[in-house]
């Protein structure tokens, strides 16, 4: 269970800030917001967790960042951040996987696309993960899986609920069937979780959550929560369209088309999500409630709103 | 079938030598066995040097060939007093997956008799078949069906065999709109939880999710020309090389066929297909599926609930090893 404390590490912070440097409108330290095209200052974007303050856009949001969002200040210690793909395919395209690999651990700093951690959500203890959607678009081989499994095995052992937060396109290609055993692999750790611990596990959808992440442990939580405007289903809209062969719906695979079709329990903000979370585990968890509405967690410093650390 | 792919030309162009030989033969009473028989000697030879060397690709093409058995083929191969059983009771009635009780007929093996819950992906063989069948790509109603059906032969303590052929789970709208993802995943799920022995045999295209969906069993086998996939070669190629004409390079590159995925630890077996392929001899491919089977759920029995689910989660745990940074 021994992991380095994300606040002992030098890097944990050291995020390309820039999200549009290519742009040559957008000065440096500025990014302009996709939706609403307002010039937005990149620490103040930070900030307020990467969410447009005039139109609400959710842009990406790195690891580090959500899980310190999500968690009580100095709860989180990492896990299997030093798990590694092997390339048992020999997989190749343009260029090999190994290649491909290697300059996403490079450009991102992290050995693949899941970051795991123990923490605690008002309180309540908790294991945590999210996705990197920056590493090969968040894609699933056995690194995830096994992280994720990992992290339902933990929960299960600690009896303490789960949460996963995913950005991902689905299962990674170049690890070929092996990519599509991690579904298996994922779920069966997160039934043992319900029947061997009966904690409950709360699965938070961001835009993209497609593929076979979609069609595993992302669409099974016991509570399903999406932020907002997020792209979500089995098949991507591009490949429906082809089969099909007509227009898509208004809005189709949006996390409001899927609340509309009654697929998640609730579209949140992403500066309510922990909260959220809080009062929901505390209530499952039959715990009393936080006299200050979850605003200091049992830690003696009080917690600034998310995204301050 | 009377679909021949490309590099079973050669082959058959000397069957229908031989096929003229003997027709001469009859009308005209002459004897030209000796010339049939080096012909029939030849056309053997080159199938077996052509079938001992098969791309991943020629066997995607088998894997998708409409001559090949599809569920329903094993079940009045294999079974007797089999009860379709339909619906998801939540007003869907899929028909790309069928599902039923049978009893299982296999003479001199141990399970002769055995009623089981037989479930599997149904493709058609022509066009109208194939738009009543949805070309075998599921719905999420066929994969509640399917979980209905399961949990009755774990209520009931039934052993599951799954047959499983189909390009992959329907994307289409009202797919999606009824819940695709939470279908397959729920599927993945509870088949890793159930308490009876199950078998799930890749019959043909085990497409991405949607074989999945079907696949978490105690033992996965595969036949011999079946491929097993994350996605399909066109698919593939189409993100990788923008061309699905690449398919073959991707077929390659995806390492989808039985040997492959013995090799990646993902099956179990691999089930022998009479030469030529499934397609040119099904009542064989049948009977070879069914001496697989005899052989498997055998050596299941001994096992009750607990253990059964145990190692099923055991077998699906350990696959996809990861290295460890110092």
């Amino acid at each position: 269970m021994a992991g380095k404390r994300w606040f002992e590490r030098p890097d944990a912070m050291a995020v390309p800030s820039r999200e549009s440097a290519a742009d040559p409108a957008t000065p440096e330290f500025y990014t302009r917001c996709p939706s609403c095209t307002e010039l937005l200052y990149d620490e103040a974007l930070r900030e307020a967790i990467k969410v447009c303050g005039r139109c609400g856009h959710h842009f990406p949001l790195e690891p580090e960042l959500r899980l310190l969002s999500l968690c009580d200040v100095g709860t989180l210690v990492e896990h299997d951040g030093h798990l590694v793909a092997r390339d048992l395919l020999g997989f190749f395209d343009s260029k090999p996987y190994k290649a491909r690999l290697a300059s996403s651990q490079k450009a991102i700093g992290r050995s693949d696309a899941f970051y795991s951690a123990s923490g605690a959500v008002w309180g309540v203890p908790v294991e945590v993960g999210c996705f990197d959607f920056r590493f090969m678009g968040g894609s699933m081989g056995a690194v995830v899986g096994e992280s994720i499994t990992r992290l339902y095995e933990r929960a299960t052992e600690r009896k303490v609920p789960a949460i996963v937060v995913s950005a991902s396109g689905g299962a990674r290609m170049q690890e070929g069937v092996l990519s599509l055993m991690q579904m298996a692999r994922t779920c069966a750790a997160l039934g043992r979780l319900r029947d061997e611990a009966g904690m409950p596990y709360v699965s938070v959808l961001t835009h993209p959550t497609t593929g076979g992440v979609a069609a595993s442990f992302a669409m099974l939580g016991d509570i399903i929560l999406a932020e907002p405007r997020s792209l979500i289903g089995f098949a991507g809209p591009r490949v429906i369209k082809e089969t099909i062969g007509q227009a898509l719906p208004e809005g189709f695979q949006t996390s409001e088309y899927l609340l509309d079709h009654g697929m998640i329990d609730a579209i949140v903000e992403r500066s309510a999500l922990r909260s959220t979370i809080g009062r929901l585990l505390r209530q499952l968890l039959g715990l009393p409630a936080l006299p200050d509405e979850g605003r200091t967690t049992g830690t003696p410093a009080p917690v600034r709103e998310a995204g301050s650390a | 079938m009377d679909v021949t792919l490309d590099f079973e030309r050669p082959i058959v162009e000397l069957w229908r030598r031989i096929e003229q030989l003997r027709e001469l033969e009859q009308s005209d009473g002459v004897s030209l066995s000796s010339s049939i028989e080096q012909l029939a000697l030849r056309a053997n030879e080159l199938q077996q040097r052509i079938f001992s060397r098969l791309t991943p690709w020629q066997r995607t093409q088998l894997a998708r060939h409409p001559g090949r058995p599809y569920v329903l083929d094993y079940v009045a191969g294999l079974m007797t007093e089999f009860t379709e059983l339909h619906g998801d009771r939540g007003g869907f009635d899929d028909r790309a997956i069928v599902g039923g009780v049978a009893r299982l007929r296999l003479p001199g093996t141990s399970v002769d008799g055995l009623p089981v819950v037989v479930i599997g992906h149904q493709k058609g063989r022509n066009t109208k078949e194939n738009l009543y069948r949805n070309f075998g790509m599921a719905r999420p109603d066929g994969y509640r069906k399917a979980l209905r059906l399961m949990r009755l032969a774990d209520a009931q303590g039934l052993p599951i065999l799954t047959f499983i052929d189909t390009p992959g789970a329907y994307p289409g709208v009202d797919a999606e709109e009824r819940g695709q993802a939470e279908a397959i995943a729920r599927n993945i799920l509870e088949m890793s939880r159930l308490r009876v022995p199950v078998i799930a045999v890749v019959c043909g295209e085990g497409g991405s999710g949607g074989a999945l969906a079907l696949g978490v069993g105690n033992r996965v086998l595969m036949l011999e020309n079946s491929v097993y996939s994350v996605i399909s070669p066109e698919g593939c190629a189409a993100i990788l090389w923008r061309d699905r004409a690449e398919g073959p390079r991707a077929a390659a590159a995806l390492r989808i066929t039985a040997a492959d995925c013995l090799e990646l630890g993902v099956i179990d077996g691999i089930i022998p297909e009479p030469a030529g392929g499934a397609h040119r001899a099904v009542a064989e491919t049948v009977a070879s599926v069914g001496r697989a089977l005899a052989e498997h759920l055998g050596s299941l029995s001994g096992l009750d609930g607990a253990a059964l689910r145990a190692q099923r989660y055991d077998r699906f745990r350990s696959l996809g090893p990861v290295d460890a940074l110092k």
